[in-house]
C-alpha cells in the first residue's frame, strides 16, 4: 500500500512540452482519474509514474520516496496496458506466473498464487491457454490477474476497457471498481471517457495540454468545473457557454427547462428558439438559440422524458435556469469568477 | 423535370453495359490472377526450373562437355561419386563450412540487431555500413578480401607483426593451412550473410509491440530474463527463416570459396558446390558434375520443409 505524489513533472519530447508541471498526490487507497482527451500528456504522466519514461524536471515520489532513479521493476507497481501486453508465445499460467518468477519468488509459492489470482477473476479454467486463444474480455481479465498477482503497492491502468465492446465495457468497470475497492490499492487510472471516469474515480484529474485544470471528485468536477475547458469536456452534451460582457455564463443543458417545469427558486429565463430536436428516447435534446439579452447565442436544452410538452423546430418558448446552477467565467482566461446577478 | 429525373440513372448506366471483352476477362479474380502472377511464372519456370530439370536429367545421363551423347545411364554416376573421397572431403567441408557459417551468423546477426534496434547517435552510419557488405558486389568482396588475407601483403600479418605479435615474415598463410583456410572462408561468408540476416531480423524485432517490452520491465524482468524469455522466443519464428535461407545459400554457393582458394589446400576447403563446378564445368564431365550439385537437394527440400512446420507452428499473434 503506498501514495503516488508527483512535484512539478515535466516532460519534453524535443521542443514539445507532454506533460508541463503536473503536481499530483493520490491518498492512500485512493482510485485516482487521470481524465484527458487524446495527447493531454495523461498516458505520459502514468508512464513517467511506471518509470517507463524518465521526466525531463521534477519528482515522482511512491510512498513518499523519490523513484526518479528506480528501473520499473523496483518501484512495486503493477501496470495495465491498453493492448494488455500479454505475452503471445506464454500460456495464461505462464503468463501470470511471469512477474512472480522475475521477482524470484519461491518455486513452490508461484502455482498457489496464480491459482489464486485467477480465481479471483475467474480465469482458473483458461490458464492452460495462449492469449490469442482468448476474448478481449478474457484477455483483459489475464492482464488484471498478471497485475495483480505480485500483490504491488501501486496500480496503473492506461485505458484498459477501450478494446471492449460498449456491452463488455460497463461490465468490466462495476467488477473492476468492486475488485480495486476489496484489495484496496491506490490505483491511478487513465481514460478519456468521462462516463468511464465519473464512474469509477474517487477523484478526476482532468488533463489538458500537459497540465492538470482541475482535480476533485466526480461531483465537484461536474458540477463546479474550475475553467471552461473542464466544463466544456465534461458533459455530454458539454456546458452551454453564452458570452455576457466579460464573463462567459455557464450552464448545464439539462438545468435549462421550460419555465413551468421548474419547481421554483430564483430563476433566470429567457426566451428559446427551438431549431431542432433530437429524441434519444430517455431524453431530449433542444438545439436552437437564445432571444432576448443574449440574442443568438447558441445553446442546447436536455430535457428528461418526464417532461412531455412538445417542442417543434421554429417555436419559441421561455425557458430559465435556476440562479443557483449559473457558472461564471472569466472570458479572457477562461478561469472561474465569482458568481453575479444578471 | 420529373421525367428528366427519371431518365437520369438510365442514361449514366448506359455505357457501364457493355463493356469491352477485356474489362469481363479483367473483372473475373481468377483471370486477373492468372494474368498478374503470368511474368513471374514464366520468368521462374525459364531462369529457375528448366536448367534445374537439365541438371536432374544431366545427372542421370552420360552428357559430356563437348560430348554428342545424352543417353539414360540411371544412378551410376551418384554411385560412382559417393564413394570418392573428394566427395566425402567435400561433404563433409559443406556441412562444416555451412553450420559454423550460420552459427555465427544467427549470434552475431541477433546482437547486431538488438544493438540497433536501440537509438543511439550515428546509428545511420552504423547501419549504412552494416549494410554495405550486402550492397558490393560479391565477387569484388571477396577479391578484397583475397588482398587482406594474401600471403605476402597480409594486412592482418603486417598489423601482427607491427604490434609484435608474430615474428617478422612470421605471418599467418591465412589462405594455405587447411584449418586457417577453412576459418578464413567461413568468415568472409559470415561477413557476406551478416547484412542480410541483421536486416531480416531487425524486422522482426520492430514487429514486437512496444508494450511487451514495457510489461516485461514493469514485471521485474532484468535484461538476460527479457532477453531469452520475451525477445527472442517472439523473433524465433523470423529467426527461422533466416537460418533457412542462409543455410541454403551456404550449401548451395561457392562464390568465396571459388575466388580465395579455389577448394585448396589440397581440398580441404573444397565444397560440394565447388566441385561441382570444377568437375562438371572445368574438367568437362558435365553428368559428374550434375550428380554432385543435385545431391543435396533432396536434404534441403527436407531442411526447408521442417523449419517452414517449425517457424508456421512457433509464429505468434
Amino acid at each position: 500500500m503506498a501514495t503516488v505524489e508527483t512535484r512539478g513533472v515535466r516532460k519534453h519530447f524535443g521542443h514539445v512540452p507532454a506533460v508541463d508541471g503536473v503536481d499530483l498526490q493520490t491518498a492512500e487507497g485512493e482510485f485516482l482519474v487521470l481524465l484527458g482527451p487524446s495527447g493531454c500528456g495523461k498516458t505520459t504522466l502514468l508512464r513517467m509514474i511506471a518509470g517507463l519514461e524518465q521526466p525531463t524536471a521534477g519528482q515522482i515520489l511512491i510512498g513518499g520516496e523519490v523513484v526518479n532513479d528506480l528501473p520499473p521493476r523496483a518501484r512495486k507497481i503493477a501496470m495495465v496496458f491498453q493492448s494488455y501486453a500479454l505475452y503471445p508465445h506464454m500460456t495464461v499460467y505462464d503468463n501470470i506466473a511471469f512477474p512472480l518468477k522475475a521477482q524470484g519468488v519461491a518455486r513452490d509459492e508461484i502455482p498457489k498464487r496464480v491459482q489464486w489470482a485467477a480465481s479471483l477473476f475467474g480465469i482458473a479454467g483458461l490458464l492452460a491457454r495462449r492469449p490469442r486463444q482468448l476474448s478481449g474480455g478474457e484477455r483483459q481479465r489475464v492482464a488484471l490477474a498478471r497485475a495483480l498477482v505480485r500483490e504491488p503497492a501501486v496500480f496503473l491502468l492506461d485505458e484498459p476497457l477501450s478494446n471492449l465492446d460498449a456491452k463488455l465495457r460497463a461490465s468490466a468497470r462495476d467488477e473492476l471498481q468492486q475488485f480495486q475497492r476489496r484489495i484496496g490499492t491506490t490505483t491511478i487510472y487513465v481514460t478519456h471517457y468521462q462516463v468511464e471516469a465519473m464512474g469509477l474515480g474517487d477523484r478526476i484529474a482532468v488533463m489538458e495540454r500537459g497540465r492538470v485544470r482541475q482535480i476533485g471528485t466526480p461531483q465537484e468536477v461536474y458540477d463546479d468545473p474550475a475553467d471552461t475547458f473542464v466544463a466544456g469536456f465534461l458533459g455530454s452534451p458539454p456546458m452551454n457557454l453564452v458570452e455576457a460582457d466579460d464573463v462567459l455564463v455557464g450552464f448545464r443543458p439539462e438545468h435549462l427547462l421550460p419555465r413551468d417545469a421548474h419547481g421554483g427558486g430564483a430563476l433566470v429565463a429567457w426566451p428559446f428558439r427551438v431549431t431542432r430536436v433530437e429524441y434519444l428516447g430517455a431524453d431530449r435534446l433542444l438545439y436552437g438559440t437564445l432571444e432576448g439579452r443574449f440574442a443568438g447565442a447558441r445553446v442546447i436544452a436536455k430535457l428528461p422524458s418526464t417532461i412531455t410538452a412538445s417542442f417543434e423546430p421554429g417555436r419559441v418558448a421561455e425557458f430559465a435556469v435556476r440562479e443557483k446552477d449559473l457558472r461564471f467565467f472569466d472570458r479572457a482566461s477562461g478561469l472561474r469568477t465569482a458568481a453575479r446577478t444578471l | 423535370m420529373s421525367d428528366r429525373l427519371a431518365t437520369l440513372p438510365r442514361a449514366a448506366a448506359a455505357p457501364a453495359a457493355r463493356p469491352t471483352r477485356l474489362a469481363v476477362l479483367i473483372d473475373r479474380p481468377a483471370w486477373l490472377g492468372g494474368l498478374m502472377i503470368g511474368p513471374a511464372v514464366l520468368y521462374i519456370v525459364l531462369v529457375v526450373g528448366l536448367p534445374f530439370v537439365l541438371a536432374l536429367y544431366y545427372s542421370l545421363s552420360d552428357i559430356t562437355m563437348g560430348g554428342r551423347t545424352l543417353g539414360f545411364v540411371g544412378f551410376k554416376h551418384f554411385a560412382a561419386v559417393v564413394g570418392t573421397p573428394k566427395f566425402q572431403t567435400a561433404l563433409k567441408n559443406t556441412f562444416i563450412f555451412a553450420v559454423a557459417a550460420q552459427l555465427a551468423v544467427m549470434v552475431l546477426g541477433t546482437v547486431l540487431a538488438l544493438a540497433l534496434s536501440r537509438d543511439f547517435r550515428g546509428k545511420w552510419l552504423v547501419r549504412l555500413l552494416i549494410l554495405l557488405p550486402w550492397v558490393a558486389p560479391v565477387s569484388l568482396g571477396t577479391i578484397g578480401w583475397l588482398w587482406i588475407l594474401d600471403s605476402t601483403y597480409s594486412v592482418l600479418n603486417w598489423v601482427l607483426e607491427a604490434a609484435g605479435l608474430v615474428p617478422p615474415y612470421g605471418g599467418f598463410m591465412w589462405l594455405g593451412v587447411p584449418h586457417l583456410a577453412m576459418g578464413s572462408i567461413i568468415t568472409v561468408h559470415v561477413w557476406r550473410i551478416l547484412p542480410l540476416a541483421t536486416v531480416i531480423l531487425l524486422a522482426g524485432l520492430s514487429s514486437i509491440p512496444q508494450d511487451i517490452h514495457d510489461a516485461a520491465q514493469v514485471d521485474g524482468a532484468g535484461f538476460w530474463r527479457h532477453l531469452f524469455q520475451i525477445t527472442l522466443p517472439l523473433v524465433r519464428p523470423i529467426m527461422l527463416v533466416a537460418g533457412l535461407f542462409g543455410l541454403v545459400l551456404a550449401f548451395t554457393d561457392m562464390i568465396v570459396v571459388f575466388v580465395l582458394t579455389r577448394g585448396g589446400p589440397y581440398d580441404t576447403t573444397q565444397v560440394l558446390a565447388s566441385l561441382a563446378f570444377f568437375t562438371g564445368v572445368q574438367a568437362g564431365d558435365l553428368a559428374e558434375g550434375a550428380a554432385i550439385a543435385v545431391f543435396l537437394f533432396p536434404l534441403l527440400v527436407a531442411a526447408a520443409v521442417v523449419l517452414l512446420r517449425v517457424a508456421r507452428r512457433t509464429e505468434v499473434t
